[in-house]
Formats: structure tokens, sequence, C-alpha cells
């Protein structure tokens, strides 16, 4: 198994390697030691890897993911799966802002907390967060879905375009734009299986709501300016 | 005796003039701001108040069909493996499929491409034919991120990370509805037929501090390839480019208040930023006072016409500039040839800046299949191409006839004002004077 130790080995001969792997390629997991919040780890991955990266890690780790299987032992810094297309990222620890910003496919677990503005943006990315995500989770979500097994902050799902939101304890505020929905059997479908996805098959979807927009803001209406 | 009192011919207000007062009667009649495309359209101090000296007693002149004027230049070279190689210092401006319709999008990558420049996508993404007729192609990374992707970020040959432009420098944007075709709906990755709005900051970093770990991400997963731009709008030209520098550009795009926008509420683009003139200056001290200037390339917009304009930019500093609404009128926007169709929106060519609306008769700024399809890409592109080809022939003439074997060489001596404002701005001396306004300012 190819090992990185970032204390003694500089970030672009991690990300080159993984760069560098073509199809078919043996070396199937990676290893990562003493990343010491280290930015930019295992960014642009397009392979289907496995990579444990063991400690905290600084901004964007595993950024632009696709197909990659990041394991996270630790924390992580600002933007933690940021973009990413595809695979799996899975926090360990407590995430800082914006996780899983502007994320268009794969999925992002946070065992821990999320900080502000998780899930900002998210354009497909399905994100799963075992504890509480800060204020102004999902601000301009456009697709995907936001589970939140803990609280959400203030302006939850602030502006919001398609994103599902799913949130099991309380929401201190709704966003612009962003309501209470109906949970119907097809949300609660969806919800099993993010759970299940994200090793949180023990939690039970019936005590999560639902959340969406109210598509009032869709086309600018002089008559809601209240509202931005 | 009867006192006659003497007629008052009518007066009108030079302050509620006719434009004033007919924006307050559309503001009472809709209750809403008005949303246009374009850039400003007051008058503004600009280059057309500088003078090029030309040579004399003390500079010879290089001869103009036998002497060499080099107009080439390379974007990207402080830390990126692979900069941008240009055959002339005049690049295009981001402008979105979206807000442009795929042909024109098509058009402006094949006429860059002939005169061997760059062009450059916009809030919406990458498109094939845009990535397959440019043959030097920058992608924007901007706060909306619609459309982004580490594929397209590879096949990209450089990066602009957009902060601000200069139609309006603190603002996002609004793609209106209408013009949300299902192809620009599914690269947004929104529903069709809804207003896309474009945030105003990016979603994952805040300040130059962040944006130096954000550069890093972006140089690792392109392999530390592609030069990395930062644009910014005229607002505080100085300390905007030191920070860039700080963050790690490799190019600064700087883009002045006369610079165009798809879609910006009209108060915003008259009365936010600066003129480009007086932008230039600065962010070369800027450069000067970091070491890096020439080491980091500054790219100017917002009002380029033609050579003299590229000229004088370059006298002032910049190593290039870039054009949009410029770009769009070569290839057809406002065409007097569809006068009959501007009639009939209200407006006359030359003044139709209604963008947003997507019903553009010379079917640029549109997504109405019928209204684009009346631009030929190929031969829009051949006009881009000829008109690039003027610009700089026009720039070599003045450069020529300052003496100079490059266009690089041109420089602030080369110049007058004509005006005190523009001396000041531009500090070069008021002509027929020594005398340069404000010089101790940043």
């Amino acid at each position: 198994m190819p090992a990185f130790d970032l204390a003694t080995t500089p970030i672009r001969e991690l990300n080159q390697a993984l760069h560098a792997l073509s199809p078919g390629t043996n070396d199937r997991a990676f290893e990562v030691r003493n990343p010491r919040g280290s930015h930019a780890v295992a960014v642009g991955c397009a392979a289907p890897v496995a990579i444990a990266v063991h400690g905290p890690v600084g901004y964007y780790c595993g950024g632009m993911n696709a197909e990659a299987a990041i394991t996270i032992h630790g924390s992580a810094g600002p933007g933690v799966a940021e973009n990413m297309m595809s695979g799996t990222v899975i926090v360990e620890g407590d995430a800082s802002q914006y996780a899983g910003a502007t994320g268009r496919g794969g999925l992002l677990v946070i065992r821990g907390n999320a900080a502000s503005r998780c899930g900002i943006s998210m354009k497909g990315i399905d994100i799963v967060v075992g504890g509480n995500v800060g204020h102004m989770s999902a601000f301009m979500g456009q697709s995907g879905h936001l589970v939140v097994c803990g609280d959400a902050g203030e302006a939850l799902g602030d502006s919001l375009y398609e994103a599902k939101l799913f949130v099991r304890g309380g929401v201190k505020s709704l966003g612009a734009d962003c309501i209470e929905k109906e949970m119907r059997g097809e949300h609660l479908e969806t919800l099993e299986r993010l759970l299940a996805a994200a090793g949180m098959g023990g939690v039970k979807p019936l005590e999560f709501r639902r959340y969406g927009s109210a598509r009032k803001l869709y086309n600018f209406d002089i008559d809601n300016s209240d509202a931005y | 005796m009867t006192y006659h009192n003497p007629p008052t011919p009518p007066r009108r207000s030079a302050t509620f003039d006719d434009a004033a007062m007919a924006e307050i009667r559309r503001a009472a009649a809709t209750g809403i701001y008005d949303i246009r495309g374009g850039g400003t359209k007051r008058p503004l101090p600009h280059f057309d108040d500088l003078l090029f000296l030309g040579a004399s007693m003390s500079r010879y002149p290089l001869e103009g069909y036998r002497e060499r004027c080099d107009t080439s230049v390379t974007l990207g070279t402080r830390f990126a493996k692979k900069p941008i190689e240009l055959k002339i210092p005049v690049t295009i401006a981001g402008m979105s499929f979206g807000a442009l319709s795929g042909q024109a999008k098509e058009a402006l990558g094949r006429g860059a491409t002939l005169a061997g420049t760059s062009t450059t996508t916009g809030d919406g993404g990458m498109t094939d034919e845009e990535r397959g007729h440019s043959e030097r192609l920058v992608y924007q990374y901007l706060p909306s991120r619609y459309g982004m992707n580490p594929v397209d970020l590879r096949r990209a040959d450089a990066i602009e990370i957009v902060v601000g432009q200069g139609a309006k420098p603190g603002g996002g944007g609004m793609l209106l509805g209408q013009k949300i075709s299902d192809r620009v709906a599914g690269m947004r990755d929104l529903p069709k037929g809804i207003d896309q709005r474009s945030a105003c900051r990016h979603p994952d970093w805040t300040g130059p501090d962040d944006l130096e770990i954000k550069i890093l991400e972006l140089r690792e997963i392109t392999d530390w390839e592609k030069p990395i731009f930062i644009k910014v709008g005229g607002s505080r030209p100085y300390y905007d480019t030191a920070l860039a520098v700080k963050a790690g550009a490799d190019v600064v795009v700087l883009d002045g208040m006369q610079g165009g926008t798809a879609a910006t509420q009209d108060v915003f683009i008259e009365h936010v930023g600066q003129p480009i003139l007086a932008c230039i200056r600065p962010a070369v001290h800027a450069l000067q006072d970091l070491g890096l200037h020439r080491q980091v390339q500054l790219v100017v917009s917002g009002g380029i016409r033609n050579g003299a304009d590229v000229a004088k930019a370059l006298a002032l500093g910049a190593d290039a500039v870039s054009i949009g609404t410029a770009a769009l009128i070569a290839l057809g926007d406002n065409d007097p040839k569809w006068e009959a169709d501007y009639n009939a929106l209200g407006t006359t060519a030359g003044a139709y800046d209604d963008w947003h609306e997507g019903s553009d008769p010379a079917g640029i700024t549109t997504q109405d299949p019928a209204l684009a399809a009346r631009l030929d890409p190929v031969a829009a592109g051949r006009r881009l191409a000829n008109y690039l080809t003027v610009i700089t022939l026009e720039a070599q003439t003045i450069a020529r006839a300052c003496g100079h074997n490059h266009l690089h060489n041109l420089e602030p001596e080369d110049l007058v004002a004509l005006t005190i404002e523009a001396a000041a701005m531009a500090r070069v001396p008021l002509a027929g004077t020594s005398w340069i306004p404000g010089q101790t300012g940043l």
C-alpha cells in the first residue's frame, strides 16, 4: 500500500501520484500520515481508490474528488470535499465551514459537527452530518440532499433552489424561501438509503423533518423585495 | 404705458434632464429598478483624453513597412508550468454561454484563434464548441461555480478566478428565466425557466489569505500547469492588485467601469467603480512596489475600442488588454442592418442594451434558436479576427512612431493628457506642461 508521510513529503508529491494513476492500477489503497492540517490533501482525484488520511487536515481536503473513497481519521478544515463530483469523503471528526460547497455528486459524511455554510451552493452532492450544522447551511442549495442528525443553526436553506434538507433536531431559523415540507414515503426511503450509506443505519428516518424551497423567489417579483 | 413681460423661452433642467425624468416615470410605473446589459454610458475620462507625442529630435521612429514591431505577450510566467503565449496583446474577456448564444461563443473562439489570442468562458461553464474552437481558452472560476468540474479545469489553458468585474464591483449576477434553455439549465444544475442568481462572493473562501489556499488547491488539482489569473473590478486598484499578487496570482485582470455585463441594475453600472484610466497606474505601481511588474502580468479592460486605446493602456504599464463589448460589436451586435427589429423592441441600433431579455435581433445575446441562427459563427469569427488584426496594426503604427520595436516598450513618457483629470488619473503631464496633478497619491 503506497504511503505518504506529509511530515517529510511535499503535498505535491501526494497529489501528483494520485493524478498519475492509470486505469486498472494495482495500487488501490493509499495512506497519508502526519497531515498536520495540511491544505489541499488528496485533491482532484479521478480514480476509484481508497485513501486513508490519519490526522487532521486543513482547507479543501478531497476537493473536486471523483471516484475516490477518502476517509479522514480526524477533523477537516474549511471546504472539505468542495465541488466533489463522485466518490465518498468521510470525516471521522468535525468539519469546518463550507463543507461540501458546490458539490455536484458523491457522498460526504461528517460524523461529528459541521460549522457554518455546510452544503453551500450544493449541486447534487449528498451530505450526511452526524451532529449539528452551523448557520446558513445549504445556502443557495441547488440539488442533492443534506441530512443533519443533530440541530441546524440560523437561516437554514436560505435562497434554496431544489436541494432537499432533512433535520432530526431543532432548526434555529429558516432562511429566505425555505419552508418545512411534508415528509412522504419516497423521502423516508431516500433518507433511509442515505443514512445506511453513511453508516448511520441505526438512526430512524421518522425522527427527521423535511425542508425545501417555497419557490417564491424563483422569478424576480418586486412584491418579494422584503425577502432579499 | 402697458408693460409687457418679455417671454421666457422654455428651459429644461440640467439636473432633471430627459433621461432622469424618464427613469423616474419608469420607476413609478413599474416599481422595479432598470436592468440592462453593457457598460457605463456616461461620459468619463478615458483614453481619448491622452495623446502620444511621437518621435522628435530626441527619439527616432521605426520604419512602418520594414522594421519589426513585436506584439507577442506571454501570460502566466510567475508560477505556471505552461504559460499562455499570445501573438497579440488583446484577449477576449469572459462572457458566458447562457448570456451569449452558442453561435456567438463559437464565433469568439474562432476569431480569437485566427488572431492568435485567447478567449474566456463565463458564468455557466465551458462548452465543447467553445473549447473546440478556441486554441487558447481561459476558464473562469466564479462564485456560482455553475458547470465547474475538474475535467474542464484540466482542459483549460488558464484559470481566471473572478473576484469582481468593472460593470459591478461587489455585485453578483442574474440570468433571467427567459434565457434559460434546457441546455443552459442543465449546465447550471437548475430548473429551466427560473432566474439564475450568481452570488457576489465565493462560497468557500473569504479574503486574500483564504484565496491563497484556494489557489494552492487549484494548482494542485492541475499539477501546477495552468496560469492562475485573478480578475478584479476597478475599485481599489493598488491594494486589489497587491493582494492578488500576495494571494499568488500569475496574472491580474483589471476591469474598469466601462466594462460590460450581461445584466445588472443601471444604477450599479453607472455609479459603482472607477474608469479604467484611473486604475492602470495604481495597479502598475503596486506591481512595481512589489518588484513584480512584468513578472506578474497585468491585463486591463473596460472601453477598449481601437489600437490607440491598446497602445495607451500598454504605455501606462499593462501587459495586455481584454475586450468584450468591442468583440460583440465586431460579431454584429447593434448592427444597423437590424434597425427595423431594434425599432420593434423600442430602441435603435447602437442603443440596444436589453441583453438580458433574450430578444437580441443580432442573435448574440439570446438563447432563442431562430434568433441565434442569424449569426453565422464562421463569418462572425472572421469579422472578429479582422478587427483584432486592425487594432493590433494600429497599435503597432503608434509604437513605431514613438520609436519602439515592441508594444511593451511603450511607456508613460510617450503620453500627455488633454485634461487635468486625465493627467491626474493617468499620471502623465498635462499637454504643454510638466505638471502631473496628484503625483504622490497611490
